[in-house]
Formats: structure tokens, sequence, C-alpha cells
């Protein structure tokens, strides 16, 4: 038999070479990515493992017990609740019409620059700072005291990027002869862009909203001295107490800061207590999160343009 | 012709007479980030003010006294170089952590991973930016405290080391993001040329797109950056809060001591101080560092993102 037959297109040494180290490469880098997500995926799965012992109807619609050693937690949870909905009515008009402007009306100019650096700014400011800024102006200067009302605003002037930013990708996607056409029909500008641009750009406008519901309930540092308290002294044995417990201008508790309490404060914390706040609120958090994500997918499936 | 009349009024009439208040509501919101970011300005030095003639900056800077409230008869001391260090070893330990771990994920993602694959990872990195960093401190204290107890063989879980793998954790999902861009910016002719004269794929990556992208992979590590100096919950919780300044930097053996950040100092000791107090003003003159490391960072940043978008234009 002779040699075997020479395979015309086979890699020379140096491209093999080549090739192999790509492909070390590669899988480096697949690794770097699993390393990246699946701890924290194992440790989502063991929070809620070990959190299963208290995780039921009772546990969420329950009040805490004495130093939260036992009992629910529905006391934080509608804190959290009301915080993410007070903070939602102050930001997203602000945040929306601020996102309308930079897209539709803002001149390209330095004033426009300075502006969007703000927004940037602001979504770079740490959250801490954001709560001393709370304090001097809200508690303090505006005379609000600790309260509801004091930290959602501290929230909302924190998120307040996150809407800004959602709303202008979103209106700069929606075509710009859209608006060519509608002005040739005779609108002004009002009117194109509330019965073309907004119409157009609802859903990505709701992306930045949900995105904004998920930080407002996750945030705690920017609570803490606004109006976020241990505990609270309400008899909740009527519902309409129980649905509505706090007023604006009350100390609330809030789940975020009810972990922070019982993952550190309170020493002799049955374990079950803290992974039950934990995976409550991480649950709460990623289930908000999938639905702007299917919503940002579904949206890209239907897409007119 | 009534009928014309109507229809042309129909659009027109009732909203023009409002159009002229909500494009005034429409600019008043377009700038309100701008009032925002004065406003945290103003309340923080207004805060701030009375104590900033007062403080002795060499002993803030330089010195790792914090002792605000001292024993009866002494002076308080204001040298806040142990929380500085803090912050300084949080930071940059946790990105030669997450600048690696980010860049390559990113690398992956934009170059190598097949649709399926990329859509999969971007969706996890997201879920990994939503999670809340009360959540990483409760990981860092609870979870993994104890499991570095274990492995370590260690006294207390909570220090340097599980303070910055927590911080580079929350840190990679915003570098990913901002290097993916960067990466996504470099034009495919760029990428087709190198390929066309026989580059591999890794070669186009470290030859073309690392020197293409480099100011947008730079622009992403200092916005991780601003993310570690800024991160407050996470770091108080799994750092273990305690103010030590090694006297050898390259001992290894202090990544297992404990440390305490400026965020965490302002976070834990804001409730046991009045308002208006010497102690309450301090606190606020240690946010006014932060936000200026912040603003910098992010003003910085942004020049350099929109540098680079100016130029590939």
């Amino acid at each position: 038999m002779s040699e075997a037959v020479h395979n015309p297109f086979a890699g020379s040494d140096f491209e093999t070479k080549k090739l192999r180290k790509e492909n070390r490469v590669k899988g480096f880098m697949l690794l770097a990515s699993l390393v990246l997500i699946v701890p924290i995926l194992v440790i989502i799965g063991y929070l809620i493992y070990k959190a299963s012992p208290v995780l039921s109807w009772d546990y969420i619609w329950g009040d805490p017990g004495p130093l939260g050693k036992s009992g629910g937690i529905w006391l934080p949870l509608i804190g959290t609740f009301y915080l993410v909905v007070v903070s939602l009515i102050l930001v997203a008009p602000i945040g929306i019409l601020a996102g309308v402007y930079l897209n539709e009306y803002a001149p390209s100019n330095w004033f426009t620059r300075a502006i969007n650096m703000a927004v940037t700014s602001l979504a770079g400011v740490p959250s801490i700072v954001h709560a001393l800024f709370g304090v001097g102006c809200f508690v303090l200067t505006f005379k609000m005291g600790e309260s509801l009302i004091a930290a959602a605003c501290t929230i909302a002037v924190m998120t307040i990027p996150v809407i800004v930013t959602a709303t202008r990708e979103a209106l700069a996607s929606v075509p710009q002869s859209f608006r060519d056409a509608c002005w040739n029909m005779g609108a002004t500008k009002w009117q194109t862009i509330r019965t073309i641009v907004l119409p157009n750009s609802v859903s990505g406008i709701l992306t930045g909203v949900i995105l904004e519901i998920s930080r407002a309930a996750g945030e705690t540092a920017p609570i803490l001295f606004t109006g976020a308290t241990a505990a609270v002294a309400i008899n909740t044995s009527d519902l309409g107490t129980k649905l509505m417990p706090y007023d604006l201008d009350d100390r609330f508790m809030a789940l975020s800061y009810h972990l922070h309490v019982v993952a550190e404060k309170i020493s002799g914390m049955p374990e079950e207590m803290k992974y039950g706040t934990a995976a409550v609120l991480i649950g709460l958090i990623l289930v908000v999160n999938s639905f702007s994500i299917s919503l940002r997918l579904y949206l890209r499936t239907r897409k007119k343009w | 012709m009534a009928y014309k009349k109507k229809l042309l009024s129909g659009l027109g009439t009732k909203i023009d007479r409002a159009e002229p208040f909500i494009r005034s509501l429409i600019y008043v919101s377009g700038w309100s980030s701008i009032i925002f970011v004065i406003a945290i300005f103003f309340f923080i030095f207004k805060e701030a003010a009375p104590i900033l003639t007062k403080v002795d900056w060499g002993s803030f800077f330089f010195e790792n006294r914090w002792i605000p409230n001292p024993a009866e008869g002494n002076e308080p001391s204001y040298g806040a170089a142990g929380m500085l260090y803090g912050t300084l070893a949080i930071t940059v330990v946790s990105m030669f952590i997450a600048m690696p771990l980010g860049l390559s994920a990113a690398i992956y993602i934009s170059e190598f991973a097949s649709p399926k694959v990329k859509e999969t990872l971007k969706i996890l990195i997201e879920f990994l930016a939503a999670v809340p960093s009360i959540i990483w401190g409760f990981i860092g204290l609870v979870i993994m405290g104890p499991l570095m107890q274990k492995v370590l063989g260690i006294e207390v879980g909570v220090n340097l080391l599980n303070a910055s793998i927590v911080v580079a954790l929350m840190a990679v999902p915003l570098i990913v993001s901002i290097s993916e861009d960067a990466l996504r910016a470099v034009p495919d002719s760029y990428r087709e040329a190198a390929l066309a004269l026989g580059a591999s794929r890794w070669e186009v990556v470290y030859r073309v797109l690392f020197p293409a992208a480099k100011s947008g992979l730079l622009a992403a590590c200092m916005l991780g950056v601003g993310r570690a100096v800024g991160e407050t919950m996470a770091v108080w919780m799994a750092s273990g809060s305690t103010e030590n300044i090694p006297d050898n930097i390259f001992n290894p053996a202090l990544l297992l001591e404990r440390v305490k950040a400026l965020t965490a100092t302002i976070a834990s000791e804001m409730p046991d101080t009045a308002h208006g107090d010497d102690h309450y003003r301090m606190l606020f003159v240690i946010g006014i560092v932060l936000l200026s490391i912040s603003v910098v960072i992010n003003v910085v940043s942004d020049i350099v993102i929109k540098g680079v978008k100016n130029k590939n234009q």
C-alpha cells in the first residue's frame, strides 16, 4: 500500500494551531459566561429550597410577629406595594414626558447634551447619596418627615433615568416617515406625538415602567432614612386596615428593608424567616422582570416596520 | 359644506388650545433631570455646608481615626482614610474579578455565540442585573460567609473577598451590556476584511475589535468602577464593616480582612446621628466625596462613548 492520500484541503500546521487556539479561547469565554450565570441560578434555587418550609399563603398574608421572628410578611409586602405605586405615580408622567422632550422636541445643542449627561449622571449617583438627598430635600426642607411619601419621592428621583431612557429609545424606534406623513396631513406636533408616536411606542415605554417597578421594589438604601421602619404598630384585624395600613405620612415597612433587618440586625432569627423574605423578594422581582422581557420579545415579533 | 367644516375642526381646535400647556409640561419634564442633579448637589452641600470650613482635610483623607462619638472629654475625630481604603480595595479587587469575566462574556455573546445562545445569555445577564443589592448582601452574609468559613477555615466569613465577589457580580451585567454595544458598533466590514486576510475569529477579536472598540470597553469598565464605588447594601452586609488598613497592601491575607466602605459608613451611622450635629454633617461630607466620584466617572465615560459614536459615523 502506498502512503495515505494527502488531503489537499487540510490546513497547514499554522492554520490548525490557530484554529486550536481559537477553540481554546472560545471555550474559556463560554466558561466565563457560565461562571457568571450558573452560581446565581444555583443560589436562587437554594434560597427557594431553604425558604420552602415557611412559604405558604399564611406566610404572605400574616403579619410579622415580635422582631419578625415569627408570623408572616404581609405588612412589609404591602408597604413595598404602596411605595412602588406612589413612586410610579410621581415618576411616570415626568419620565415619559422627559423622554418625549428628548426625542421629539430637544434641539441638538449643548443644553440637550447637558440634559442627556444629567440623565446618565442621575443613573450613576450612588443609591446612598440619593438617600442623603432625600433626607436633605424631602424629609427636612419640604417637611415631609420620615414617611411613605418622602421615600417614594426619593425613589422617584432615583428611577427617572430608567423611564427616560426606555421612553427615548421606544420613541426613537418609530420611523421618521410616520411623523412626516402625519405632519403632511396638517397635524400639529403634539397631535402627531399623541396619535402616532406614542401609540406606536407604548410597549417600549411599558418596558421602562416595569423596570422602574422592579428597581423601586428592590431598593433599600434610599428608603433607609426616608421612611422605612423595622416595625409598625398597626392592628390589622379588619380588612380595610389590612389592605391600606399606611397613610402617605406614615412610616412604613418594606420588604427590602425587612430583609435587611431579619438578616443582619436581630440575633437568633430562625433561618427560614430570613430565606422566606429573601425568596419572596427575589421571586417578586424575577416575575416582574420576566414580564418585561416577554413583553419585549413579543413586541419584536409583531413589529410592523 | 357643513360636513367639511366639521371634518376640519375635528382634529384641531379642542386639542390646539391644550397644546401650549402640554408643550410647557413636556419642556419642564425634559429639563427636570438637570434640575434634579442640581438639587442633589444643592441639598447635599447645604446639609454639609456648616462643617465644610471646619473639616481638617488632611486628617480626613490620610488618617484612620473615625471616632464621631468619643468618650467624655475627648474631641471627636473624623479621619476617613480607613473607609477610603475600604472603598478603594473593594473596587480594585472586584474589578479584577469583574473585568475579565465581563469582557469575556461580552466578546462571547457578540462574536462567538449562535443567535439562540446569544439571546439566552443576554436574558440571563439581564436577570442578573435585576437582582437587587439587598439580595446580593443577603447572599454574601448568609450564604457565602458561612461557606467561606467552612472552605477557608477562617473565623469571620464577611470580608474584603466576599464583598468584592458580590460587587463584581453586580457590576458584570453593566460591563457586559456596554462592552457588547461597543463591540457591535464596530462595522462588520472590519471583521470581513480581517477574516478575508486569513485571521481566525480570535485574531479578529484581539487584533481588530480591541483596538477599534477600546474606548467603549474602557467606558464599560469605568461604569463598572462607578457601580462598585457606589454600591451600598451589598457592601455593607458582606464586608464586615470594620476599618482596617493593612501595613502591606500586597499581602494576599488582606483579602480575608474585614473592611468598611464609605457607602456602608453612611448607611450604618446615619440612624445614630441627630439632624444637624457634626457627625450628621460629616456623613454628608462623605456623600459629597461619593457624589463627586460618581459624577466624574459618569461624565467622562459618557464623553468617551459619545466620542466613539461620532467617530464611527
